[in-house]
């Protein structure tokens, strides 16, 4: 039976002698979902991971994974996840066959489904020309690939995924994110740490930590919709003209503009609502060309940078 | 208890068999090392570097002078003419014996009359020192007797010592020396491949990926071990080998018992290795703390100095490492052909340190990763 939320925590709590890792986190992940987990580095984002996976005892506060507790059923626990962490962890004197056989091993796999699951596998990944070749010889996608076969083996339902496209090309990185979406769509639920924007534009759900708080969780439609990111009398447009930090400095002079940030070819203003034409002409009286001026949603990143800022306004106070 | 055991073997003996430089490295180091240790270290004194200073060259002075030579223990090097010669020659190291024959030696020994023969020792090798001492009184001793049965005739010695040394009746330094070498040999050998084997995977995270899955703590541990004790149980089979027909020591006890005694060793060693794994976080740790380890253990374990002798914390401390149960099982077995019913002690005293080690090395084994 397959429980209607993979992870379910509730004030999970990690401290390391005086310091807080993990500050009652309370987060529900659906089955079939992929939860993107973002937040600056240190913020805690392992640290949870590794509570989650069993690898670390919580301090305080329970949690369900796959329906087992947290706290009394880790075998239980380690049987029904995949884990890949953050630097790769395979034997590099290994083959990629030989680093499948292994975990189909560990996992205590009768030899015939073994052999069965590691060839499922290697058609779900798309390794299999690697095969015989020695695991510290591939280069960085394909080392992640192999990877997420080892932790697919034992066909879990739920996998903890740490950084898992940090140092990899761009490519690399897409053909990774379709596997997941794949996965995804085959009924695998993930929870993926990450640090890219538009891979956590991709998520089903993201959850934002900071300073070891979960700040912020939900679909990233739902988090762009938070009051704190646009509030009410407020609206986010994007301009384009010919100078963008010349008029980044100008519209910050403006009493009812409250921010304005450049994100590559334009700027992303936080303004007061109605207020775009009265923008344009006055970036056009000030001599500024080829003013465009239209109204745009909050993306992720928005969203990150918005909360951010407030929390460290509520720190300072 | 033991999950996932097969598969840490399965991987385990793919590394080794995929690095052949370090396997046939684990393979003839310790014939090696036998090899050298066995014939460089000797605690026989023969050939002692003697001058002597003769001031009165006659007959008697001559017979005692080659009495010194005959031993064995005594070869000449040189003659001196005065103190300051005879002197200076310990003293620059050409000699580690002086001896100095006094001018009227042949003729108070002719009136019956006591006659002083001095004799110099350096004392800054007191095993050369302490063997010196005691042949030149032996000689003192049997050369006067001599000299009393020629003036008493019929005269016979009142107390005779008829000393017989079982077990290793020529004083072979091999005999002594080879089969406490084996322990040493191996246990600094398995202590040194677990240590890295498991310090190895701390250090590229393969450990921490290993914690995710259902492996045990026991499996993955023993999963370890257990090919290395295989390759320490050919090194035993070699360094045995080595010592049967190169150093021509016999075994006088069962080879099966050896065998078996040397497997429970095996274990326990490698258990060390795996206790100084979960002490050091990377491999120039793991060196120094096992080289911490082993100093004590060829001092204190009874390898070379008689543990009898030790301060008794000293004596306790040395009943910590393994390889002090093994020798005194190796010299046990090899020289005196003792069998189950001696050495049982022994063998409890293995098992207990290894279920230690192994306990320990388990509970921090968690530690380390929370």
């Amino acid at each position: 039976m397959v429980p209607e939320l993979a992870i379910k925590t509730h004030g999970l709590t990690r401290k390391f002698g005086a310091f807080t890792a993990v500050d009652s986190v309370n987060i529900q992940v659906e089955q079939g979902s992929i939860f993107g987990l973002l937040g600056p580095n240190g913020a805690g984002k392992t640290t949870l991971i590794r509570m989650l996976c069993g690898l670390l005892r919580p301090t305080n506060g329970t949690a369900e994974v796959m329906g087992f507790d947290l706290l009394r059923q880790t075998d239980e626990i380690k049987r029904h996840i995949g884990y890949m962490s953050q630097q790769f962890s395979l034997y590099g004197d290994l083959t990629v066959l030989e680093n499948l056989t292994f975990y189909t091993r560990v996992y205590a796999l009768p030899r015939q489904r073994a052999r069965e699951r590691i060839e499922e596998v290697i058609n779900i990944t798309g390794i299999g020309d690697f095969r015989n070749r020695l695991a510290r010889q591939l280069s960085g996608g394909w080392r992640q690939r192999l990877a997420l076969s080892c932790a697919l083996v034992h066909e879990p339902r739920l996998l903890f995924l740490d950084e898992p496209t940090a140092g990899i090309d761009p490519v690399a990185r897409r053909a990774l994110w379709n596997l997941l979406f794949e996965l995804s769509n085959a009924g695998h639920t993930f929870f993926v740490t990450t640090h890219y924007m538009d891979e956590a534009e991709r998520c089903s759900h993201v959850g934002y930590i900071y300073y070891s708080k979960l700040i912020a969780s939900g679909t990233p439609g739902e988090l762009k919709e938070l009051p704190e990111v646009t509030p009410v009398g407020l609206e986010r447009l994007r301009v384009i003209s010919d100078r963008q930090p010349q008029a980044m400095a100008l519209l910050n002079t403006f009493g009812y503009v409250r921010d304005a940030t450049i994100f590559g070819d334009s700027l992303h203003v936080l303004t007061e609502e109605e207020s775009g034409t009265r923008l344009r002409d006055a970036m056009q009286a000030a001599g500024f060309q080829d003013v465009h001026v239209d109204s745009i949603p909050a993306s992720l990143e928005d969203v990150f940078v918005t909360l951010t800022r407030t929390m460290d306004e509520a720190r300072r106070v | 208890m033991f999950r996932g055991f097969s598969a840490i073997v399965y991987k385990e003996t793919i590394h080794i068999l995929r690095d052949p430089k370090t396997l046939l490295l684990m393979l003839v180091i310790p014939g090696i090392q036998l090899t050298i240790f066995g014939y460089a270290i000797r605690l026989d004194v023969e050939n002692i570097p003697t001058v002597y200073y003769n001031l009165d060259g006659r007959e008697a002075s001559r017979v005692l002078l080659d009495r010194f030579t005959n031993t064995g223990y005594f070869k000449f090097v040189g003659q001196s003419y005065s103190d300051d010669e005879l002197n200076g020659a310990i003293i620059d190291g050409r000699a580690k014996v002086g001896i100095k024959i006094p001018p009227d030696f042949s003729d108070d020994i002719a009136l019956g009359k006591p006659s002083q023969v001095q004799v110099l020792i350096d004392g800054s090798d007191s095993t050369v020192a302490m063997q010196a001492l005691n042949v030149a009184n032996a000689i003192a001793m049997q050369s006067s007797f001599q000299i009393i049965q020629e003036r008493l005739p019929g005269q016979r010695q009142p107390i005779e010592m008829r000393p017989r040394v079982l077990f290793n009746p020529d004083m072979k330094t091999a005999n002594f020396m080879v089969p406490g070498l084996i322990g040493i040999v191996l246990q600094v050998v398995t202590m040194f491949l677990t240590a890295f084997a498991v310090v190895r995977e701390k250090e590229t995270g393969t450990l921490e990926q290993l914690m995710v899955t259902p492996v045990s703590r026991l499996g993955l541990m023993v999963g370890k071990l257990s090919p290395y004790a295989c390759i320490g149980a050919f090194e035993v089979f070699v360094v045995v080998l080595l010592m049967r027909f190169l150093f021509q020591v016999r075994i006088e006890g069962s080879v099966m018992l050896l065998a078996a005694f040397s497997i429970l060793f095996l274990f326990t060693s490698l258990g060390l290795g795996l206790m100084v794994s979960t002490i050091a976080s990377n491999q120039v740790q793991a060196i120094q703390i096992a080289f911490l380890v082993m100093l004590p253990s060829v001092l204190l374990s009874g390898f070379m100095f008689p543990q009898e002798s030790m301060p008794y914390p000293i004596y306790v401390f040395g009943q910590v490492f393994p390889v002090t149960y093994f020798i005194r099982i190796l010299r046990g077995i090899i020289l005196r052909g003792a069998g189950f019913s001696e050495l049982w002690p022994q063998g409890l005293g293995l098992i207990v340190i290894g279920t230690i080690l192994l306990g320990v090395s388990a509970t921090r084994f968690r530690k380390t990763l929370g």
